[in-house]
């Protein structure tokens, strides 16, 4: 697959607020791409240079190898599905659709049938002469979306198109998009805070901070290997565990010190070298915890640890351990749920592990906003400072 | 008592004080006017006894219809040029940052802070033949020496305009406030012109302002007799001068009313017409 919506060095600045710094970005044509990042990352920033609403202070913009970033919008082969749907609130649902194609001055024939195509494709054919206050959430967003796509643009831009959905909409909404994706097949540039919505639909991922890209990739590289703290922390949990590599192991694999705890392993891909503070990132997922101690295995971290809290989240549970001066956060999943089985409780000494692989290893640790981090639970009368992530 | 009956004179007694204020200072003067046009009038310059449709007869004088032309000319002329200057102005008025939005208001409220005739006359003393805007335009070759600026229906135009302007952009200004501008940037992203954006979108989404402003300075215009009085002359004379002349000049309330009266409905037929004609949902809600 080959580059189809290309950003070249792009920077946007608003005022004193530098929106987009510099980013560079390709995406392939027929790809799900997500930019994905907290709010005021610059996000939309980058959708509304894309749509034409802005116009870069500096870089290019390219639509299949042709350059557009001086193109007014209603030039570019490319529609937008906004966050707010703006429907055309005196237009009925039919017109809103035959919006495009009547300012394109096409054949009335032809503009019926497309827009009954349409409306049979957002499954709203009895729905048409409806004004768009008469619909609910959902079917307002149907209709921006068959709106967008009757112009069969090279590209659709959606701006958090489910943000104002509730949860169970939101998740029908999000098969819908991704049928209609496999059904049209055209490229999707999709902006979203959510990482669930992300994670599910797209192909790729461009996680975003500060008008930056932070790091692309396929979701599972983005949550399996994420390349910074920011990263590692915004999507999904994370214990970030501060230490020092002691030796390294099969060339692949280093020795880690941590609070104390030594002989921790984890992989090694960016061959940090002894002696290096560096910080451990382990999901709370792949830690297990149990009353019993497991089998020594080559590669597996094994170590004693004290339950701190229990918060109980129906189909999981959330553990904070202490291990040494380590504090770490374990998720369980309750696969299966035994009556006679003694529950882990507040004070229990446990065993937790994980496997070498599991972990990634930061060489620098950027301070990350306090709310991507589940800070661990404090103890009546304890101090600040000291928790696991240093 | 039934629930219903209650709750309805509930509804009336609520509803009573500004009926009452409306049905005095509304309803019965314009009663009074369609009655005395009907009335015939004295040599004292009273009402007479008995009813006849002579005042209505003396309307059909080919000086009034003209007026009557006139009138409404210069009532259009002065509407859609209120609307072409407002529509604009309210539109950028509502996309600025609110500091400059209220400092602009501002100024469009402030001659309101001084009498309406004064400003009038200012126009007079602008308009003049020695004034500063004729030798101005002279200077510019725009106008000869003989042309006069005063007592023409172009005066009239102008200084209704000048006056109507405000009542215009402040309805129109209302609805741009309200409106999506997001809108825009949806239609110009489906591939819509600017122009077309903004006449298929932004003129549809203000339409209750359109309409609004319209009234507003259209049914003023027809009954204006101020404005022709002092820099109309006789090319400028409207509808309102005549009802004025019948009053003070000839004494005559009588054939006033039935000027009156027939300005009146000519200005509500078409309201009603569309309010009842249209079918029930798609009237327009008028104000």
């Amino acid at each position: 697959m080959s580059e189809f919506l290309e950003f070249h060095d792009v920077s946007k600045r608003f005022g004193t607020i530098q929106a987009v710094s510099g980013v560079t970005l390709e995406i392939r044509k027929g790809e799900v791409f997500s930019l994905l990042g907290p709010s005021g990352c610059g996000k939309t920033t980058m959708l509304r240079l894309a749509a034409g609403f802005e116009h870069p202070d500096t870089g290019r913009i390219l639509l299949d190898g042709r350059d557009i970033t001086d193109l007014p919008s209603n030039k570019r082969q490319v529609n937008t599905i906004f966050q707010s749907y703006a429907l055309f609130p005196h237009m009925t649902v039919r017109e809103n659709i035959a919006f495009g194609l009547r300012v394109a001055k096409r054949p009335k024939p032809e503009i019926d049938s497309e827009v009954d195509r349409m409306l049979h494709l957002i499954r709203m054919t009895d729905q048409a002469e409806k004004k768009p206050d008469l619909l609910s959430g959902g079917q307002k967003q149907r209709v921006a979306i068959a709106r967008a796509l009757i112009n069969k643009p090279q590209v659709l831009l959606l701006d958090e198109p489910l943000a104002a959905l509730d949860l169970k909409l939101r998740q029908r909404m999000l098969i819908e998009l991704d049928m209609i994706h496999d059904e049209v097949g055209i490229t999707f540039l999709y902006v979203t805070h959510d990482q669930g919505e992300a994670m599910s639909l797209s192909d790729r991922i461009a996680v975003m901070e500060s008008g930056r890209i932070e790091q692309v990739g396929t979701p599972v590289e983005i949550y399996e290997a994420p390349r910074t703290s920011f990263v590692a922390a915004f999507i999904g949990d994370t214990n970030f565990l501060e230490g020092e590599v002691t030796g390294l192991e099969d060339g692949e694999y280093s020795r880690l010190e941590i609070a104390g705890v030594s002989g921790i392993v984890c992989f090694n891909d960016k061959s940090i070298r002894p002696g290096n503070p560096v910080f451990l990132s382990i999901r709370p997922e792949k830690v297990h915890i149990s009353r019993d101690k497991p089998q020594e295995e080559r590669l597996r971290n094994i170590m004693p640890a004290v339950v701190e809290d229990v918060i109980y989240l129906g189909s999981t549970t959330k553990y904070w351990v202490r291990a040494g001066e380590m504090r770490v956060q374990v998720l369980r999943q309750h696969s299966r749920f035994f009556l006679d089985e003694k529950p882990i409780r507040w004070n229990d000494p446990v065993w937790i592990w994980w496997h070498g692989d599991d972990g990634f290893m930061l060489e620098r640790y950027r301070e990350v906003d306090e709310d991507l981090l589940a800070v661990p639970p404090r103890k009546v009368g304890e101090s600040d400072g000291g928790n696991g992530r240093g | 008592m039934k629930r219903s009956t209650r709750k309805k004179l509930q509804e009336a007694l609520v509803s009573s004080p500004s009926l009452l204020w409306l049905s005095l200072f509304f309803l019965f003067p314009t009663l009074l006017v369609f009655i005395l046009a009907l009335r015939p009038a004295n040599p004292y310059g009273g009402i007479g006894q008995g009813w006849t449709l002579q005042n209505l007869r003396r309307l059909t004088d080919p000086s009034y219809l003209e007026v009557s032309w006139r009138t409404l000319e210069i009532s259009l002329i002065t509407t859609v040029i209120c609307l072409l200057l407002a529509v604009p102005i309210g539109y950028y008025l509502a996309r600025l940052s609110l500091r400059w939005r209220n400092l602009l208001l501002m100024l469009i409220i402030i001659p309101f802070w001084t009498n309406f005739l004064i400003r009038i006359f200012a126009w007079k003393v602008l308009l003049h033949p020695e004034g500063l805007i004729k030798h101005l335009l002279v200077f510019l070759g725009l106008a000869g020496p003989q042309t006069s600026l005063l007592y023409n229906a172009g005066a009239v135009v102008l200084v209704s305009v000048y006056t109507f302007l405000p009542f215009t952009i402040l309805p129109i200004y209302a609805a741009a406030d309200k409106f999506d501008f997001q809108l825009l940037e949806a239609a110009r992203d489906l591939g819509a012109r600017r122009f077309q954006a903004f006449y298929r979108i932004f003129l549809p989404g203000i339409r209750r302002g359109l309409l609004t402003a319209l009234l507003f300075v259209f049914i003023p215009a027809l009954g204006s007799y101020v404005i022709p009085d002092i820099v109309g002359g006789p090319g400028g004379e409207l509808i309102g001068n005549k009802i004025a002349q019948r009053v003070f000049v000839d004494r005559n309330l009588p054939l006033a009313s039935a000027i009156s009266a027939v300005l009146i409905l000519s200005v509500l037929a078409p309201l009603i017409a569309v309010l009842f004609l249209q079918p029930k949902g798609k009237r327009p809600e008028i104000l």
